[in-house]
């Protein structure tokens, strides 16, 4: 038993560890900033959910417990990893303005970011528009 | 405003902070659960004025369902990446912006549609359109456009207009 858990924790740190490899060197890699984003957004939620599942069989065969701080630390992650790269983006998109490369907005005025006007103004103005 | 409403905005995140609460103890006891508890009543209390609204989920097995459905894609995701990275030249890459035009109206349900997309398959959603009905997402490899639009609709977008609204 002991050994079947040794081997399964080794076989998902290496994967987990490959998919963090491949991750960084996807930064490397790849040309533009937008598409660098795609590397660490995905390749490590694979590359840290290893470690995490390798570390669950450990305590679980080898000391006996149930550990459920790697199930927190997937929430946690799955939680904020959309956010961070949500904020790379944004401040991508503020910096090099590049509106003619961006796609229409649809019946909207503008992409968000790109907005001059203050959010008070934009509630406001929906508000006249209802009122018609 | 209901009593209950008044001391409990919002019900299922007390429910789910007193769980997160009890799982970052890591072992079970009744004072961990009463403080858990707290946090779960305190929490929700000082940030109501941020978040006005409550989201009504119509179902708790099409969420579950959902939840399936994006572990899946995430693991499909990591493998496509990981295969983009390593084995395709940067030159055969067609990094495309896309526009995915948005039925839901609640911000909860965008939220997660958002998340959603940023964590599969080789999409990353960026920004907003300035009243909301637009999503700005930046593809790694789209050699058709149109049908990653037509996908993200098809197959999440309909399943969180189920839940949502």
């Amino acid at each position: 038993m002991g050994e079947i858990g040794d081997i399964l924790t080794a076989i998902f740190l290496v994967v987990g560890g490959c998919f963090g490899l491949v991750g960084s060197f996807g930064l490397i890699k790849l040309r533009d900033p937008m598409s660098r984003l795609h590397a660490p957004t995905k390749a490590t939620t694979l590359g840290v959910g290893g470690v995490l599942i390798a570390s669950l069989i450990h305590s679980f065969v080898l000391e006996g417990y149930v550990s459920v701080h790697e199930l927190l630390i997937t929430l946690f992650l799955f939680l904020t990893a959309p956010v961070t790269a949500l904020f790379l983006a944004k401040a991508h998109i503020h910096r090099h303005s590049e509106e003619e490369v961006l796609p229409s907005p649809g019946k909207d005025t503008c992409w968000a970011v790109l907005d001059e006007r203050t959010s008070r103004q934009i509630i406001d103005e929906a508000e006249y528009g209802q009122d018609e | 405003m209901s009593l209950f409403r008044r001391f409990f905005p919002h019900p299922l995140l007390t429910v789910l902070l007193t769980l997160v609460w009890l799982m970052l103890v890591n072992r079970f006891s009744w004072n961990s659960v009463i403080f858990g508890f707290l946090l779960g009543v305190f929490i929700p209390f000082v940030i109501r004025p941020y978040w006005p609204n409550n989201p009504r989920i119509s179902s708790p097995l099409k969420v579950a369902r959902y939840i399936g459905v994006v572990i899946y894609d995430i693991f499909v995701a990591n493998v496509t990446v990981a295969y983009q990275i390593l084995f395709m030249r940067v030159d055969a890459l067609q990094p495309a912006w896309i526009s995915v035009p948005l039925r839901l109206r609640t911000p909860e349900a965008i939220t997660t549609l958002a998340a959603t997309i940023t964590l599969t398959p080789g999409t990353v959603s960026c920004d907003l359109s300035s009243e909301g009905h637009n999503l700005l997402v930046h593809c790694l490899h789209a050699p058709d456009p149109d049908a990653v639009i037509q996908e993200i609709i098809d197959r999440y977008e309909s399943r969180l207009m189920e839940i949502f609204e």
